[in-house]
């Protein structure tokens, strides 16, 4: 104790890929760049989904054009609460959430209020690409606000907490819930002060947190014990990331899931260049379990359909027997 | 296969650099340190006369290859003579002619020498041996006598002549030697019975003229000195006490037992020699050497490019440095900048500024434009127009705070208008959406980032010895280039990421 620092030797021990090894090793081997587009455009990966008969979070509409804006008013009309997030967005930026109406205003996540040339600067902005991976000019998508599951309402401070699996070569090889906090404003980010709790992929439960690169037992907002928490139909949620391999053909993927009180889990986006900070969640390296996934398929020698992959993955990589 | 063609890669680029570099330094002699100077002298030879009438001709002998030394620049001065240079025997003769010269005459050669670092005397092709002239008696059975003696005691033909050489200038010579020994007998004739005796065993020996290059020698007066021909060469020998070599700072003027002067339809003759030591900037020897060299390498090099431009590349080519320096702290380090490459213009910005005066002003500005940023965000802009009128709003506080500091007599401040303030103007936008979107924290924690990475780039930038390896070696950037190729595949931890994970501890 009292050391700062973990030594190298250590983290190779624990199997943690670091960021060079990630992009060096595992992105730029197994993403192929045309790909990409199938993943930094939600749209499209919505479309993708939707071919696939996978659920996604209901598309109202689409702003193209700053002439659209002036439409937005009568998008929204009949919607009660929604989301306007950029569609080629990176890192959860640029996204709004509104929960309801107060007269001509519209409340957002935080409480706070905001009127409809708010909304329409901020529709604004994304399309003039203020969000978008290299300032491209972007598109606003308006979609359904998730109505989320009851289920880790004690263990997060407003915001969606999300589900992110991190998919090897189609095989769910580590997952974390990720809990907003206040401090990340509602937000499921990590570097932003939200809470990762790691999963165990046999059971589906949560296991500790980690906030802030340190190990946390309790919510730091609401105090409620982390661990424990059993996610529902967790073999259902594993195959379905392990599908959206399939859809994209990223060896290297992250799968970002809601879990919606009516319509069950929801891909909310997949991410090619999903982050490190899951390995701290789980307190575990995934270097292991993707040499794991290697071996397997090396033994194997032909493919497997989503089911039988992700059945191998939840009895191999289960924490508690 | 790749790891593989990477390496081949590297290895093709490291080779090749470092080849040139080597070719270039030691044999074009350019200089691996800044302001290294080397010596060389001007030497000048003065020939003074007394014309006779009539159509006069002049001809004096001048250096030609001497050994140890290289020619960098002569000029003839010599008004109204008409100049040709020609190559007699083993002497190169300048030859000045002119119709009908009136009144006492005063001709220039004037030479700059260096001083050449490797020294490989060319073999000169054996001229055979000499007959053996006739003596006479009763010198030819001293001649004789003496040279078998001589033969007894030594080994080869340098060393016949250096005891031949010692036998005729001990205090005490033999009775053989003694007759050929005259009492103040000049250097030239001396040599010249050594030449002659020598000649008896055969062995083909000259006399060559030089002068002593010293500090200040207005006058300086030439040496004679023997060289011996041992089949492979010719052997310089003191004609004092038969050891090899030349004296220190030597230079051959002129071969054989000549006058180094002669004039046709004129009498008088006068010549001085004179030597100034100067110090030259080693790239500019280089250079001119290179020129005689006629070497390419150097012809299609910086050095070819007009001044202003050269001055240019000396900052250009540093950004490379600045690249790589980007590449370690980013991949290696793990810093988080603003913009891959905003660091680097911010530290070629610093060079005018100084780094402390560059720190001051950089956050000025940053944190000026950040507030007008978020005052901006209120208008509800779109984007390009409020990058702009962050960019119309970042010059005017430039100009602000150059005037506010020059009135202040704080001269740093001028230098702002060097800022690259497109990117200042991105950096504040990048950094106000950090700021929203993340947290003050991460903003100014990535604002520090880049401020440090830029001036840990701009210390390497400016380093001296660096910029002027660089410039004089540009093909080191094939180093810096291999040393990226080879960072682009270090799947390592960075060193941030072990405070990163360190929750793992223990595990």
């Amino acid at each position: 104790m009292g050391r700062w620092f973990i030594t190298p030797g250590e983290l190779r021990r624990l199997g943690v890929l670091g960021m060079n090894a990630r992009n060096g090793a595992y992105i730029a081997r197994y993403n192929k760049r045309s790909n990409y587009p199938l993943v930094d455009d939600k749209l499209e990966t919505k479309r993708l989904a939707l071919d696939a008969g996978i659920a996604v979070p209901e598309l109202y509409g689409v702003i193209e054009t700053q002439q659209q804006i002036k439409r937005l008013a009568k998008m929204l009309e009949g919607h009660e609460d929604f989301v306007i997030k950029p569609a080629h967005g990176a890192g959860g930026d640029g996204i709004l959430v509104i929960t309801g109406r107060m007269a001509d205003s519209f409340r957002r996540a935080n409480g706070k209020l905001m009127d409809l040339e708010g909304v329409a600067h901020h529709a604004a902005n994304i399309l003039s690409g203020m969000y978008s991976l290299g300032g491209q000019p972007d598109k606003a998508m308006v979609e359904y606000r998730v109505q989320f599951d009851p289920l880790f309402e004690k263990v997060s401070f407003q915001g969606v907490p999300d589900i992110r699996t991190v998919v090897y070569r189609g095989y769910p090889v580590m997952a974390m819930v990720r809990l907003p906090t206040r401090e990340a404003d509602g937000k499921a980010n990590l570097h932003q002060g939200a809470v990762g709790a790691g999963v165990d992929m046999g059971t589906g439960e949560t296991l500790t947190g980690v906030w802030h690169n340190r190990i946390a037992k309790q919510h730091p907002d609401t105090g409620a014990p982390i661990a424990g928490i059993p996610i529902p139909d967790w073999d259902k949620l594993l195959e379905l990331a392990a599908r959206c391999h399939d859809l994209t053909d990223l060896g290297y993927l992250g799968v970002d899931v809601v879990l919606d009180r009516d319509q069950g889990p929801l891909i909310l986006e997949l991410n090619a260049r999903p982050g490190l900070a899951i390995q701290i969640a789980n307190g575990e390296g995934l270097a292991h379990r993707i040499a794991q996934v290697d071996d397997h398929l090396q033994a194997r020698g032909e493919a497997e359909d989503a089911t039988a992959r992700s059945r191998w993955a939840q009895e191999r990589f289960a924490v508690k027997g | 296969m790749k790891r593989f063609h990477l390496t081949l890669l590297v290895m093709a680029l490291l080779i090749t650099s470092l080849s040139v570099v080597y070719y270039k330094a030691s044999v074009l002699g350019f200089p691996l340190q800044p302001a290294q100077t080397v010596d060389n002298w001007v030497v000048e030879a003065r020939v003074a006369f007394q014309p006779t009438g009539g159509a006069l001709t002049a001809r004096l002998s001048i250096p030609h290859d001497p050994p140890g030394y290289g020619i960098l620049d002569e000029n003839f001065i010599s008004r109204g003579y008409g100049l040709t240079t020609t190559q007699e025997g083993e002497n190169r003769e300048a030859h000045w002619t002119t119709r009908s010269p009136s009144g006492p005459q005063v001709l220039y050669y004037r030479a700059t020498i260096y001083e050449l670092q490797s020294n490989t005397p060319e073999d000169v092709p054996y001229p055979g041996p000499v007959s053996v002239p006739d003596y006479g008696e009763p010198y030819r059975s001293a001649a004789m006598a003496l040279l078998d003696n001589v033969r007894d005691r030594s080994a080869d033909i340098t060393s016949f002549a250096s005891v031949l050489v010692s036998e005729l200038n001990a205090p005490t010579p033999s009775e053989n030697a003694a007759l050929f020994i005259e009492r103040g007998a000049s250097d030239v004739d001396k040599v010249r019975t050594m030449i002659s005796l020598l000649a008896g065993a055969r062995i083909p020996a000259r006399m060559v003229h030089g002068i002593t290059l010293t500090d200040w020698a207005r006058e300086a007066s030439p040496v004679t000195w023997l060289e011996v021909h041992n089949t492979r060469e010719w052997v310089p020998m003191n004609p004092h006490n038969g050891t090899s070599g030349y004296p220190n700072n030597f230079l051959v003027w002129w071969h054989g037992d000549t006058q180094p002067l002669n004039l046709d339809r004129a009498n008088r003759p006068e010549i001085s020699f004179a030597v100034t030591r100067n110090i030259h900037d080693a790239i500019d020897v280089a250079e001119q050497r290179a020129q005689l060299m006629d070497s390419k390498l150097v012809e299609f090099s910086l050095f070819g490019l007009p001044v202003q431009t050269q001055n240019m590349y000396r900052v250009l080519l540093m950004v490379p440095i600045g690249a790589l320096i980007i590449v370690l702290l980013r991949n290696i380090v793990g810093i988080q900048t603003f913009g891959t490459f905003m660091p680097v213009l911010i530290a070629l910005s610093f060079r005018e500024t100084q780094l402390l005066g560059g720190v001051v002003l950089f956050t000025l500005i940053v944190s000026l434009g950040l507030a007008i940023r978020f005052y901006l965000e209120h208008l509800k802009l779109l984007l390009v127009p409020r990058l702009a009128a962050v960019v119309i709003v970042v010059v005017m506080l430039m100009a602000g705070i150059s005037i506010l500091s020059h009135n202040l007599g704080i001269e740093q401040g001028l230098s702002l208008a060097l800022f690259p303030m497109v990117i200042l103007a991105m950096t504040i936008e990048r950094m106000s959406l950090v700021w929203e979107e993340h947290s003050p924290v991460d903003a100014i924690k990535q604002g520090l980032g880049s401020l440090a990475v830029a001036a840990v780039s701009y210390l390497f930038m400016i380093n001296r010895s660096l910029e002027h390896l660089i410039f004089v070696f540009p093909e080191l950037l094939l180093i810096v280039l291999a040393l990226t190729l080879l960072l682009g595949r270090y799947t390592g931890y960075r060193l941030t990421e072990l405070v990163r994970f360190r929750a793992l501890k223990g595990q």
